[in-house]
């Protein structure tokens, strides 16, 4: 690795890029070098390696240093490399990341693969000696040309350049955007203690404000996500609006459940109740708050969770044998059924067939069988 | 005279593990005995887990159902826990199916003895489990270690005595 030195990785005059590969990790010998894992780049007169974190670290070897080299092949947890063997340093070599070393080889480890197409070439490359044909301009440390009228050939890492700063330029006016954004929150704050100290003002001054004006108010808040504020109770006992989008709620599904037999899933009501509502949608959170809050008003309604965390709302009328009985039944009919079969004869979605099925199955009247066909359930004969 | 397989064997849901603790239970139970009345019939004294997961016993072609490596495992357990079992080796890939205790084998070769009249007499472990004269016996066949762990069983009771001959070993009962 003393062979490297220290290179600004842009490409000369005449010198082109041949094949370049990301994810190569350099070795010195067979140590791994002090450099983290970067992009290898062979072009027609050097290899170049260059930090893919950090761009600043970029070193280089000519390729007339290069000997010879060959395939070590992939291993278990090793990628495949390249070794390159080298001559010995020049005595006037630009200083590099290694002042000595005691290997005369290198090794290029692949870790991202790339290593046939890059051997190849390579091979091309150092059969042809394209740097030979090229006129001194060069940053060969064994030429005794100057290094002064280096110009500066922009290729491909000039594009990389270019398309570093942009996204270090879109990076920071992200961050100044963002900065608004936060001002925003700070602003937020004020309202919602501005809002607060309203809503205390109205309670105080009950007469005043018409009582209109005052639901009005607090539905405003409750749509901005702020809870009623004249009420502290939580969730438990709910809040007043929970509580009258329960008592709606209450009278809304009574129909829809009982056409599919006493039970919905959750999202089912979800989406029934929304589209009926049209405008002021109801979000996920105060439905399931409201939902709760059925048996506390002593609705005809309950919410129930399965086992399997899968919520559904189902009539207080329903009965939990009544579903087994029938679903008992109905398997034993046709000798056995799978939750989609059920589902059909039933009307009912596949999820709540599922639930009735595996609810059956856990009071022990019925037993499944497992199978590369499919989940059956059949009459417990055990 | 063929194998009369159980109801449950032509039950699909048998070769299911059941979830329910309760159906597992009885489900457990009735793989147990099938097992021990297969290898009774057969009269299999060992068996290896990998092969016995392709035999009929846990594996029926007419329903295509057959008992994952993992059930066999378990009823393997359930079988080991009531004494009917034990394994030959660490990996738990091969085991000892007893069918009848050692117990119980040393108590059928006891009965025969003295029936035929032969205490005090020694005999070769061959010439039980193969000799002509224990033909019709049920314990005719039996297979060498479960032999000499019924032998020992006896041993114990002080109803025989095993003894070490040039070529092998034999009995002699009391």
């Amino acid at each position: 690795m003393d062979r490297f030195t220290w290179s600004n990785g842009l490409l000369e005059i005449h010198e082109t890029l041949v094949i370049q590969q990301r994810g190569v990790r350099l070795y010195d010998g067979d140590e791994k070098a002090k450099l983290e894992v970067g992009i290898v780049m062979l072009t027609t007169h050097r290899l170049i390696w260059r930090d893919q974190k950090n761009h600043e670290c970029c070193i280089s070897i000519p390729l007339s240093q290069v000997i010879f080299f060959e395939e070590q092949a992939a291993g278990i947890g090793k990628s495949a490399k390249i070794v390159v063997h080298l001559h010995a340093c020049p005595a006037n070599k630009e200083p590099g990341p290694y002042q000595q070393s005691k290997f005369s080889y290198i090794k290029l480890s692949f870790k991202e693969h790339g290593q046939i197409e890059f051997y190849r070439r390579l091979t091309e490359e150092l059969t042809q000696k394209r740097w030979e044909n090229t006129p001194a301009s060069q940053p060969i440390p064994t030429a005794t040309g100057s290094q002064a009228g280096r110009t500066r050939a922009v290729g491909i890492v000039g594009i990389e350049r270019k398309l570093e700063e942009k996204r270090k330029e879109t990076d920071k006016s992200i961050s100044e955007a963002f900065e608004d954004l936060s001002k925003l929150m700070v602003k937020a704050k004020e309202m919602v203690e501005l809002s607060r100290s309203i809503a205390n003002k109205i309670k105080d001054k009950q007469g005043n404000i018409t009582e209109d004006e005052t639901i009005r108010f607090k539905s405003y808040l409750l749509s901005m996500g702020i809870a009623d504020p004249v009420t502290r109770e939580t969730h438990g006992s709910g809040t007043h609006y929970h509580m009258q989008l329960a008592k709606q709620l209450g009278d809304m599904l009574q129909a829809p459940l009982e056409e599919r037999g006493g039970m919905m899933a959750l999202t089912e009501v979800y989406c029934l109740v929304n589209r009926a509502r049209g405008m002021e949608l109801l979000s996920p959170e105060d439905l399931v708050n409201a939902c709760k809050m059925f048996e506390s008003l002593k609705l005809p309604l309950r919410l129930r969770v399965f086992d399997s965390g899968v919520m559904v709302v189902q009539l207080q009328s329903h009965s939990e044998e009544e579903m087994i009985a029938s679903a008992l039944d109905n398997v034993s009919d046709k000798g056995s059924l799978t939750a989609e079969e059920f589902a059909k004869l039933l009307g009912l979605s596949v999820l709540l067939a599922k639930e009735r099925l595996l609810l059956a199955e856990k009071m022990g009247n019925l037993c499944r069988d497992d199978s590369v066909e499919g989940l059956r359930f059949y009459p417990n004969l055990f | 005279m063929s194998f009369e397989w159980p109801w449950q064997y032509n039950f699909p849901p048998f070769f299911t593990l059941q979830p329910n603790v309760d159906t597992r239970q009885k489900q457990l139970a009735a793989w147990c005995s099938l097992a021990l009345s297969y290898c009774r019939h057969r009269k299999l004294y060992t068996l290896d887990v990998l092969e016995a997961q392709e035999s009929p016993l846990f594996n029926n072609k007419k329903i295509s159902r057959k008992l994952s490596v993992e059930a066999i495992q378990i009823i393997f357990e359930e079988l080991r826990k009531k004494g009917n079992l034990e394994w030959m080796d660490k990996n738990k890939s091969r085991c000892l199916i007893m069918w009848r205790r050692p117990e119980e084998w040393g108590k059928l070769i006891y009965q025969w003895v003295s029936k035929s009249g032969m205490t005090n007499s020694v005999f070769t472990l061959y010439e039980l489990s193969n000799g002509d004269d224990t033909e019709t016996e049920e314990f005719h066949g039996l297979e060498e270690g479960m032999l000499l762990r019924s032998l020992q069983a006896l041993q114990t009771e002080g109803r025989a005595e095993i003894i070490t001959m040039d070529d092998g070993k034999g009995v002699k009962f009391f």
